[in-house]
């Protein structure tokens, strides 16, 4: 019949978001969140280490416990682990088809050298005029995750596997945090690093609002004072653990 | 006033393009920026030149034709439409850059101009109501409160200048997609096709080889028309609810 | 309606010959009421299942013909539409700001379907046909149930219900508007209905590409010739009928407040081809646009007249007094509106705020750059109301003005000039929209049927829609019925191939003068002298001078023009100069027809017939006819043709503001 304009035909709940940008981004979203959440925790453990290392090394074997006994030893650590690993796998994996289809779509810059603005003096209607530009945050997005990408990739094996650490002493954390953090390139990399988390959860905790749909007229300010209430917590708590030792408030 | 003008020439599709240099002269505070480029154009036609193309109609910032990207700005430094941009937002002796909107999903056509043809697809994949002629009941058999007509009114203001593409560093749609969504999804009789248009028409959006959007807020800054970036997030919204519900 | 003129040449192109009268044979009588009923009871339909197989040509993509292509192709009929802009979303019944009138009555202030009738009769100075009026105000009222279902955001009060206001001068509220952008919305509505049917494959979408010419077989309207404006590529369309919705022809005058790229070739081409064109005088001059500020100007823009509902109107007293605004005391300030009409005031209609305007800048009493302004002051309005009620009414209009004119209207009183703005003339229709050749139609502002000599504010959109949605579909469906087995025409049909040749030979000729002097040149100079003799007001002389200058100009132009680059390529000069060779020719026609039509009746101003007090002066006995020409050749003197006016139920009165 002549008004028939569509048909039926439509993939999964998975399959839609998935295979569209808007659900891609929403795995991203959800998954950056969960890594957000855990770092808060994490956040908050490292800064036990202010009561002393029996106090740190204890919050660290704690940690293996958890759930006992209806979870075996270590094995929320693992479940932890892994929920965290599919939220890095889904957030960097979407990450990097999007800023690919993101490239494509705009192959060609602008000749002129970089947008920036010089408004015309007008005497009056100041609001016919423009523009707010987006913030560095925003623009770094992309190089701020490959960078917190790689960081996680050394923290890993730096505290962890404790494969690079220059003490490697295991169940001994306190002296390994200690250990890493009496080097010039590692207290380098951490703070670059924490700087990076800070501008990338900036942006990123305001843009997976966004993506959700929390974005609403009246809540803009809400959720960018949050973005920038938890980057700043973020960054200020976990810096505060190297820049310490550097001062010699742990030792 | 006396200007260079930098300007993208690009004989048709195919052919490679590159910036050209032209001087103009005599140009009035008070002409618009495309009465400008007319003035450019007079002088070419007469030394026996190539004019150069630009998409252009209305010339009052509603049609939605123009579209130049004027120092690295879609429509250039104020919030409006080029063609109601005036020179006196420029100084004697400027040097100006004038390019096409740049995205993989609007190809140059000729010069200045682009094919904007993707986006009448995002809108016949699902941007109406189906409302027959002639089957429509009394206009007063459903109010809609005034908070919804307004949130439509709002976005439907969007004129389809792709101005939201241009400036993305993504080439993303969504501003433009969005604001038709939540137009026709405010409304009660846009309630029965509410899945089915927005999953449709990022569909399409996608197909047609835009880029996803990473929350810059480029395309709201240089919309002229003022479509809000939240438009987006409630696109979202109804993007995963429709998702959920399926049909 | 087929002409039986003495067709011997003519001399002189005001030497026209009056062939036999033209009626409207396809109006039903009977009570007025029920014309429409029964109009479309006795057309004959076309079986549901045999749609498919006819195919309808919509030329133009605004609010008629975007309708119309939606309805048509929701009936079942296959659609081609065309539209030379990037997008059908572009025609310019997008820019129309103020609103759409209906008879809704739901203020219950008085309104009704006649009141509509009757006020659209009057304010077209009693020069349209009473039958299509009524209809249109019949329909006017499931315009806006129609709009409301397709998601047009009208303004909508507290409780959730239309808003309506009063405009134009109308003493009832029936205007529905969408803020300023009432145009946009419901071209927009439109826009998304014709989508649909896109994307469901029942219509052809073929956007720019522009029509240049009518392939007219046997008598009958079959197709169209048009140029794909990226390629060149000339091309020819076929079908069993075409419809015309392709706006007025107010770019002849060069600035105008129409789109850049607005043109009357779709009508021209046609009438050259047959069709009667009716009252090309009838212009619309709007009394409030910007002025302009130079001789750089491209266009005109239009500010709502609803500017000046609290704006007042003024110039000095004394002719080149340049003090500025604010230095010229109040005892030397004329509000001549207010002088001259003082119960209207400041609201009196469109064309007579305009020739007041023109009379006190042509005594020097103007006011801005070259004397062509005058002030629309607020001072009063924000002294009473406070800025911020003011703000909160014109804001946007007054953003508007300050960004085009770098003045603060809030400091300093607007200057606003009249310009062109709307054709109420346009192709001679019969009721059910057809032209005099058979299988093609006209609607909308192409056409010339509803609005006599004066168009009413809100009323155009209102006009383009009832064409559109309501109108043609009913009426179309006779014609196809009626003439269900056309052969196939192609494109080796001689006469095909001639039309085709004919439109190769006029752009290659177009490329190969090579000429110098550009297009718009041209352009300029034609609109300037329409301007002064064609304009707000017109004599003798004055048409006279325009009638022996026109075919000069028309002689420079294939002797001087000059057109880059080639037909087979994107070539903006080469679609700018072929809009110019039929404006050329145009343009003789509205001279001939004002100098003809020797009586002043709404826009349409001549000095030499005005009453006493110096106002318009209709001449009843001699002129209540439409004036339809059938053209006969370029530089020719065309042959008129009569339709008398009726006037059975709305009875001519002087119109009176005082």
């Amino acid at each position: 019949m002549a008004l028939d304009t569509r048909t039926d035909r439509r993939p999964s709940f998975a399959g839609l978001l998935w295979g569209s940008t808007v659900g891609k981004k929403t795995a991203m979203a959800v998954s950056g969140i969960v890594m957000l959440l855990y770092l808060v925790v994490h956040m908050l453990g490292n800064l036990k280490i202010f009561f002393g290392a029996a106090d740190f090394d204890a919050y660290a074997a704690w940690l293996r416990t958890i759930g006992e006994p209806f979870l075996h030893h270590e094995w929320f650590l693992w479940i932890a682990r892994v929920v965290l690993v599919a939220a890095v796998v889904v957030h960097a994996v979407a990450a990097y088809q999007l800023s690919r289809r993101d490239i494509a779509a705009r192959p060609t810059n602008y000749a002129h050298p970089s947008p920036g603005h010089h408004p015309w003096p007008r005497r009056f209607a100041p609001h016919l005029l423009l523009r707010r530009r987006a913030s560095y945050a925003t623009r770094t997005m992309r190089w701020g995750g490959v960078i917190l990408g790689l960081f996680i990739v050394w923290h890993i094996l730096d505290l962890t596997t404790l494969t690079v650490n220059p003490r490697a002493e295991a169940g001994h954390p306190y002296e390994n945090v200690v250990a890493t953090f009496s080097t010039w390139y590692g207290n380098t990399v951490y703070i670059v690093a924490m700087l990076a988390l800070g501008l990338h959860i900036r942006h990123g905790f305001w843009s997976a609002a966004q993506t959700l749909g929390a974005g609403r007229p009246g809540r803009d300010r809400l959720l960018r004072g949050l973005a920038n209430g938890l980057a700043a917590a973020l960054t200020l708590g976990f810096i505060a653990v190297p820049v310490s030792v550097m001062t010699g408030v742990v030792s | 006033m006396r200007l260079t003008l930098r300007v993208w020439r690009q004989k048709n599709a195919d052919a490679p393009g590159a910036m050209s240099t032209y001087e103009v002269d005599g140009i009035s505070p008070d002409m618009s920026f495309l009465e400008m480029l007319d003035t450019l154009n007079e002088e070419l036609i007469l030394g026996g030149d190539d004019p150069v193309a630009f998409d252009h109609d209305c010339r009052e910032g509603i049609c939605g034709a123009c579209s130049l990207v004027i120092n690295g700005d879609a429509h250039g430094p104020e919030r409006t439409t080029t063609c109601q941009l005036h020179m006196r937002s420029f100084s004697d002796g400027d040097t100006i850059d004038i390019e096409p909107w740049r995205a993989s999903a609007f190809p140059v056509v000729k010069d200045l101009v682009v094919d904007r043809s993707a986006f009448d697809r995002i809108i016949q994949s699902g941007g109406y109501i189906t409302a027959p002629t002639g089957a429509a009941p009394e206009a007063h058999a459903t109010a809609v409160p005034k908070p919804a007509a307004d949130t439509a009114f709002e976005h439907a203001e969007c004129i389809g200048c792709g101005a939201c593409v241009a400036a993305c560093p993504n080439g993303s749609a969504m501003l433009f997609t969005s604001a038709k969504v939540v137009h026709l999804n405010s409304l009660p009789q846009g309630a029965p096709e509410r899945a089915s248009r927005v999953l449709d028409m990022v569909g399409q959006m996608d197909a047609e080889g835009f880029g996803g959007c990473t929350n810059t807020g480029e395309c709201a800054t240089a919309c002229p028309k003022g479509i809000p970036l939240f438009s987006i997030s409630t696109m979202n919204r109804e993007f995963v609810r429709a998702a959920r519900k399926g049909r | 309606m087929t002409s039986t003129a003495d067709l011997t040449t003519h001399g002189n192109y005001a030497d026209y010959v009056t062939g036999l009268p033209v009626a409207d044979t396809a109006a039903p009588d009977g009570p007025i009421a029920e014309r429409w009923d029964r109009r479309r009871f006795e057309a004959k339909l076309v079986n549901p299942a045999n749609r498919r197989k006819h195919t309808i040509i919509v030329v133009g993509t605004g609010l008629a013909g975007g309708a119309a292509g939606a309805t048509l192709a929701e009936q079942g009929y296959h659609v081609e539409q065309f539209c030379y802009q990037d997008s059908p979303r572009r025609a310019h019944s997008i820019a129309a700001q103020g609103g759409i009138n209906a008879a809704k009555n739901y203020r219950n202030d008085g309104d009704s379907v006649h009141r509509l009738f009757y006020d659209t009769v009057k304010g077209g100075d009693f020069r349209a046909r009473e039958s299509n009026v009524h209809r249109l105000a019949q329909i006017s009222v499931e315009i806006i149930d129609q709009c409301v279902a397709q998601g047009v955001p009208f303004a909508r009060e507290y409780g959730g219900l239309l808003d309506t206001r009063s405009f134009g001068g109308v003493q009832v509220s029936r205007t529905f508007y969408a803020r300023g952008q009432t145009g946009q919305q419901l071209l927009l509505g439109a826009y998304q209905a014709l989508s649909r049917q896109i994307a469901a494959g029942n219509v052809a979408m073929h956007p720019r590409t522009e029509m240049l010419d009518v392939i007219v077989v046997d008598g009958r309207a079959r197709g169209i010739v048009a140029r794909d404006l990226i390629t060149g590529k000339i091309d020819t369309y076929f079908a069993d009928a075409v419809v015309l919705a392709t706006g007025g022809y107010g770019n002849v005058f060069y600035l105008s407040t129409n789109a850049m790229n607005s043109n009357a070739t779709a009508v021209w081409r046609a009438h050259r081809r047959g069709a009667y064109f009716a009252n090309p005088c009838f212009t619309q001059i709007h009394p409030t646009c910007i002025p302009r500020t130079g001789d750089h100007q491209s266009k005109l823009t239009l500010m709502s007249e609803s500017l000046r509902n609290d704006g007042r109107i003024w110039v000095p007293k004394t002719r080149g007094d340049d003090r500025p605004p604010n230095k010229i005391p109040e005892d030397e300030r004329d509000y001549y509106l207010e002088r001259i009409y003082p119960s209207f005031g400041n609201l009196v209609p469109r064309d007579i705020a305009s020739r007041a305007a023109k009379n006190v800048c042509d005594e020097g009493r103007g006011v801005g750059p070259g004397g062509q302004g005058v002030y629309l002051d607020f001072a009063d309005a924000l002294a009473r109301m406070g800025r911020k009620a003011v703000e909160a009414k014109y804001g946007n209009l007054f953003d508007m003005y300050a960004r085009i004119t770098d003045e603060d209207p809030y400091q300093v009183p607007m200057r606003i000039y009249p310009a062109v703005h709307y054709t109420m003339g346009g192709l001679w229709v019969d009721y059910d929209l057809q032209t005099t050749i058979p299988g093609l139609f006209a609607i909308g502002e192409a056409n010339f049927s509803d609005h006599g000599a004066n168009r009413l504010g809100a009323s155009a959109l209102m006009q383009g829609l009832a064409d559109g949605y309501f109108v043609l579909p009913s009426t179309i469906n006779d014609y196809l019925a009626r003439h269900p087995h056309h052969d196939e025409v192609s494109g080796e049909h001689p006469v095909v191939r001639d039309v085709v040749a004919e439109t190769e030979d006029r752009l290659a000729k177009l490329l190969a003068v090579d000429g110098d002097r550009t297009p718009d040149s041209f352009h300029r100079e034609l609109g300037e002298l329409m301007w002064e003799f064609c304009g707000m007001a017109r004599t003798e002389t004055g048409l006279r001078k325009a009638l022996e200058r026109i075919p000069q100009i028309r002689a420079e132009f294939w002797r001087r023009i000059k057109v880059p680059g080639t037909g087979e390529e994107f070539n903006q000069s080469l679609e700018k100069a072929n809009r110019i060779v039929d404006y050329l020719e145009l343009a003789e026609l509205m001279c001939l027809d004002a100098l003809h039509r020797a009586e002043s009746c709404g826009g349409h101003f001549r000095e030499e017939y005005r009453t006493p007090d110096g106002e318009a002066a209709r001449r009843d006995g001699e002129f209540s006819y439409a004036a339809a020409w059938e053209f006969v050749a370029t530089g020719d003197a065309p042959v008129l043709h009569k339709e008398d006016l009726v006037f059975e139920y709305v009875h001519p009165t002087q119109r009176s503001y005082a």
